[in-house]
């Protein structure tokens, strides 16, 4: 009997299914008129947004170029690269990978150009309850800090921010050891780090500068870490020396590197390239 | 007077026991599904030396968190039948308007995406969540303890129990409880008495089934409750993390999780299939 009633849903679902699939055939054109030029942009997670807006700003200055972007973690980038993923611009999110991508041979090994840095700042929830108005404060005991982990490189980069910190007269030679204590969570990722924040779950939280922007500014206040003891991520971005339209991939990282294309990507959080 | 309660659940005769030998062309057309399922486990069992697996079981992050999972699992696991037990009941014999909201309700943990879960508990057990406000008046914080991680693996797990419960309840007939009411048992020894030792093979079933979820729960662990080892990181957490620098820490646990998870499932199965022929 159970069975029995089962039957119609199950019926109902294939139904959409098909109906999905068929549609989905129905749009699609059997012979676009136009063919235009698609430019396959490899680009880290975190460039999100702002490669989609550049993108756009790109194709009203060059049209017939269709820009497609695959966006993912670095690693995962440049492991498609290596395994000859179809792919003219390659942008990493760290050096490290740009050289694993020059490894395979597909991107020459002066091609990669810096074209943005990125850096860490402190973010605290709006209606901060634990009094935190210096970065000195984060060690004071009782604070909730929650930082991304040790494996994921924002992680990396706020323990070193924290030993810089630790050498500075002016903060406590214990200033790394004391914050560590009020470490309550070691977040998979970087936005994780942030989502705490905003929730109002964490005290503070270590994320860069691009995450920060990214959010609704009425959610979270910003505490700066200044140059001296702040760690610079660098992102380097190459046209692949496969490109079967090495002008328009050549022409896309111009663009990046360009006034235009810099004015973009500092709106949504980076640093100009160094 | 003492009420005994009648030994088989099914009065009206056993289940059919099936001794006859099925034909191989079943095995052949099993085979594919079977490899497929083997094969990835096997290939994890024997990635790494058993000598590399002792020195990586040695490790604090190793211990830490086999130990934290092992507690937090049972907890979980004692939560579930506790709290689960009357739910499966009211599913197994109420009748009653809007059921069906009640078995939906049930089941949308085991649909929903872990991480849907975290985020949800985050918002009601969180600092600033619709319970969670208030335990912190109590200067009470969930979020980031052990507590967490248990809260979290009851959640994901505990639907898995009461439908096995649910089931083993439904299959003890309520005739025989009405029988056993007309003899002069109350409520409380009926149920204690007689479909509770009925249903036992489903229950254990359901327990082993919750355990095994709670044992292996990641994604609404590392929203809910946070990473930190010993205190909320979990095998399944650590083996994450370790994914993305230590494969071999990652590995070591992963086959510790295996193994845990299949002995659960297997002594459960095994025991309890003996009680129920005896």
């Amino acid at each position: 009997m159970k069975l029995k009633g089962l039957a119609p849903h199950i019926v109902i679902l294939v139904l959409i299914f098909v109906g999905c699939w068929q549609g989905e055939r129905l749009n699609t054109p059997a012979t676009p008129t136009v063919e235009p030029v698609t430019l396959n942009v490899f680009a880290a997670a975190s460039l999100t947004d702002a490669f989609t807006e550049i993108s756009q700003a790109f194709t009203t200055k060059s049209p017939g170029v269709d820009v497609v972007f695959n966006f993912a973690g670095s690693n995962q980038l440049s492991a498609q690269i290596a395994n000859g993923a179809p792919a003219d611009v390659f942008a990493s999110a760290n050096q490290r990978q740009m050289d694993a991508a020059v490894a395979s041979g597909r991107i020459d090994p002066d091609a990669g150009k810096p074209f943005l840095t990125n850096r860490l700042v402190v973010t605290l929830p709006v209606e901060a309850s634990a009094g935190i108005y210096t970065l000195s404060d984060l060690a004071v005991p009782g604070t909730l800090i929650v930082l991304a982990a040790e494996e994921v490189p924002a992680g990396q980069y706020a323990l070193e921010f924290l030993e810089k910190a630790s050498q500075d007269p002016g903060f406590s030679p214990a200033f790394r050891d004391d914050v560590l204590k009020n470490v309550v969570s070691y977040e998979e990722n970087v936005r994780a780090v942030l989502n705490k924040v905003v929730l109002g779950e964490a005290d503070a939280g270590i994320v860069y500068t691009s995450d920060a922007a990214s959010v609704d500014q009425a959610t979270i206040e910003q505490l700066d870490i200044p140059e001296l003891l702040n760690v610079t991520a660098v992102y380097p971005i190459a046209p692949l020396n496969d490109s079967p339209q090495p002008d328009v991939a050549r022409a896309f990282v111009e663009y990046v590197l360009s006034p235009a294309g810099q004015a973009i990507l500092t709106r949504y959080g980076f640093g100009p390239k160094p | 007077m003492r009420w005994v309660a009648p030994t088989t659940a099914n009065p009206k005769g056993a289940e059919p026991v099936s001794t006859r030998r099925l034909p191989g062309t079943w095995w052949l057309l099993s085979a594919p599904l079977l490899l497929f399922l083997l094969l990835p486990i096997l290939a994890l069992l024997f990635y790494s030396s058993p000598a590399a697996l002792v020195e990586n079981l040695g490790k604090p992050v190793v211990r830490q968190a086999i130990s934290l999972s092992l507690r937090t699992s049972t907890w979980a696991t004692l939560a579930a039948i506790l709290l689960g037990t009357p739910v499966a009941y009211l599913i197994a014999r109420g009748r009653f308007r809007g059921k069906v909201l009640l078995d939906n309700l049930i089941d949308l943990p085991i649909v929903l995406p872990p991480a849907v879960s975290g985020i949800a508990l985050l918002l009601v057990f969180g600092r600033r969540g619709w319970v969670g406000t208030w335990l912190d008046g109590f200067g009470i914080q969930i979020t980031y303890s052990a507590a967490a991680v248990v809260i979290a693996q009851t959640f994901i797990a505990v639907s898995l129990y009461i439908r096995a419960a649910a089931i083993g309840f439904a299959a003890v007939e309520s005739e025989l409880e009405d029988a056993a009411a007309i003899d002069g048992a109350n409520q409380r020894q009926i149920f204690l008495r007689m479909t509770l030792p009925l249903s036992r093979r489903a229950l254990m079933t359901g327990v082993a089934l919750a355990w095994a979820r709670a044992l292996g729960e990641f994604g609404a662990t590392i929203i809910f409750a946070g990473n930190f080892p010993g205190r909320t990181q979990t095998m399944p957490l650590a083996i994450y993390l370790g994914f993305e620098l230590d494969l071999g820490i990652a590995v070591t646990l992963s086959v510790i999780l295996v193994t845990l998870s299949f002995l659960i499932l297997f002594f459960v199965r095994v025991l309890f299939q003996r009680g129920s022929e005896a």
